[in-house]
């Protein structure tokens, strides 16, 4: 698997990334090497092994369902960039 | 009294109790250092102020009797460890200004056992790198250099603030934090002690994520029993993180008998890597003689996967910080980009996260974002997974034949220089993780011990894995291979 300038720039859009047109060709091919190196796991026979998907054998903690915290609005919005009224405020989403 | 700095954990704890000496005198001691090291780069903020208040309130309680190990220690914190009040940047420019409302687990416990702390540490954006030149801060210098040269080297990373504060005397031990080997590559680099514990022994919350999975801190100290103490200060179950461990924590200082007689240690096949550095050969050779001389019986053994470790490694620390660097939006904290007219929402999420994310972790956020996607999910996440699974079976096998602990090298070099490894393949500056990575993916605990110079003066480690949540037992190894080396060099105050 291989990608081209076009498949880099759709990686770049799902990460939210903004990568200038002619920065793409260069970025293919740093996610090419990258790729190339993990090309190695093909070697391996994983045939009938699950895969992991936590490390310590546990099952997850459940606890009870109530109200543990909270009136905390200042100190949520305190590092906001923008925050206006008890909101975060951002750029206008819907016309 | 002079050069109170240069003191141990486990010195200064009885000096305290002996009233020789008070947490203030330490903290200015500290504080000074910390002061006069502005070219090693290791401090991203300081706050000796606020260290003396945290001083005298110790002084008090140790006047009181009754203080614990840690009362009245001056301590520097890796940057990825949110701080109340006080600059949490994971060295990344898109938390630029940013001061948690809240205490990391942390740091919350050391406090509470009356720590003190000094300031910020240096470390790789978002702890994604082997020499902490991704930094939005600028690289740490090393304390260390090659004999005859001045050549800036590297302290490692990515807790390389915290290895050089330690091993400059610029506090007396610090916080890590470790998803691939980034606590134990440094303290290799610097000639110190690093703690990576089982995976769930110390809670992550209030710890910036690079890759839950993985990710675990300890400690950073001069010694062996240092960290024992460090460490028992930090663990404990934790309900705000649910993969923390309901387990009871040990008192690891008290495992520290420098008795291994019977004890069994593996020597992995798989670790003895082509073109391998003679020294890092020998520096193993040695630690293995030692070892056996204490009484330890010495093993071969084999860990089929390793070579399977860093691709896989590769594939799973990306894709789950793609996921968990997904929160920096511009919206919440940190950095945002301005817009032009007519430019939108999703311009300012874009060039928000184009401009505050450093190179390195936008490769990495990319590369995860194309392993989880559709088309490529199974042949690289999922693919990845199942390897891991095949990597930590491999310890089960070798830990099933009643081995205890295993000795690696902890690294394949020494500190290369500042600059050097720049225009190099990203994939070769992965390499540095060979020999710890593996520990990550088992969730194994591991502790990098100083174990010798290079020719040029440097220093190197070795590495012990342990079973999990056998800390103890794998301090214990660590103690009596700290006691056969007898490891006393210090870098040359050259700053």
């Amino acid at each position: 698997m291989s990608i081209d300038k076009e498949t880099a720039r759709r990686v770049a859009h799902l990460a939210r990334i903004e990568v200038a047109d002619d920065q793409l060709e260069h970025l293919a091919g740093e996610l090419n090497g990258i790729l190339g190196f993990m090309e190695q796991l093909n070697e391996v026979d994983v045939d009938g092994v699950e895969p992991m998907t936590s490390v310590t054998p546990m099952r997850l903690p459940r606890r009870a369902d109530v109200v543990t915290d909270g009136d905390q609005q200042a100190a949520v919005l305190k590092n906001a960039p923008d925050a206006r009224e008890g909101f975060f405020a951002v750029p206008k989403v819907v016309e | 009294m002079s050069e109170l700095n240069t003191l141990t954990i486990a010195d200064a704890r009885d000096k305290l109790r002996a009233k020789e000496i008070s947490s203030v005198e330490l903290t200015e001691a500290c504080n000074a250092a910390v002061a006069a090291s502005d070219a090693l780069n290791a401090y991203s903020v300081k706050t000796p102020e606020a260290a003396l208040d945290q001083a005298a309130a110790a002084d008090a309680r140790i006047a009181a009797g009754d203080a614990p190990d840690m009362c009245g220690i001056p301590l520097g914190i890796k940057d990825l460890f949110c701080t109340k009040g006080v600059e949490s940047q994971a060295a990344s420019n898109i938390l630029s200004g940013f001061k948690p409302e809240y205490e990391s687990t942390v740091t919350a416990k050391l406090w509470d056992a009356g720590a003190v702390m000094l300031g910020k540490l240096n470390m790789d954006e978002f702890a994604m790198g082997s020499s902490n030149e991704t930094s939005a801060y600028g690289p740490v210098v090393s304390p260390w250099r090659r004999d005859g040269s001045d050549t800036a080297l590297t302290p490692g990373g990515s807790s390389g603030g915290s290895a050089a504060a330690v091993s400059g005397d610029l506090c007396l031990a610090a916080t890590g934090t470790d998803t691939g080997g980034s606590i134990r590559q440094p303290a290799a680099f610097t000639g110190i002690v690093g703690v990576k514990p089982t995976y769930g022994r110390v809670s992550r919350w209030g710890t910036i994520a690079f890759a839950s999975s993985l990710d675990q801190a300890g400690p950073m100290t001069k010694t062996v029993r240092d960290s024992a103490i460090f460490l028992s200060a930090i663990s404990g179950h934790d309900a705000k993180d649910s993969t923390s461990a309901d387990l009871a924590v040990p008192d690891f200082e008290a495992a520290l008998t420098g008795d291994i007689r019977g004890k069994k240690i593996g020597i992995p096949k798989e670790y003895r890597l082509d073109g391998m550095p003679d020294e890092i050969e020998k520096l193993w050779a040695q630690g293995t003689d030692m070892l056996r001389d204490a009484g330890a019986e010495i093993v071969d053994v084999s860990l089929p996967h390793t070579k399977y470790a860093l691709p896989a490694y590769y594939v799973l620390a990306p894709a789950e910080a793609s996921s968990n660097l997904a929160r920096y939006d511009g919206v919440k904290y940190g950095h945002r980009a301005k817009l032009e007219a007519g430019e939108g929402i999703h311009e300012m999420y874009a060039r928000t996260r184009a401009e505050g994310f450093g190179p390195e972790v936008q490769r990495r956020v990319m590369i995860g974002a194309y392993v989880l996607s559709a088309g490529f999910y199974d042949a690289y996440y999922r693919k990845a997974q199942r390897v891991r699974t095949l990597i930590k079976k491999d310890f089960e096998d070798v830990y099933a034949t009643g081995v205890d602990a295993i000795l690696t090298p902890a690294t394949p070099s020494a500190a290369f220089g500042l600059g050097e490894m720049k225009d190099v393949d990203p994939v070769k500056m992965y390499l540095n993780d060979v020999f710890t990575v593996t520990v990550n993916l088992a969730g194994l605990p591991g502790v990098s011990v100083p174990a010798g110079l290079d020719a040029q003066g440097l220093p190197l480690g070795l590495q012990l894995i342990g079973k999990p949540w056998e800390e103890a037992d794998m301090l214990n190894t660590a103690y009596a291979l700290e006691q056969s080396v007898g490891f006393v060099s210090k870098a040359a105050k050259w700053w």
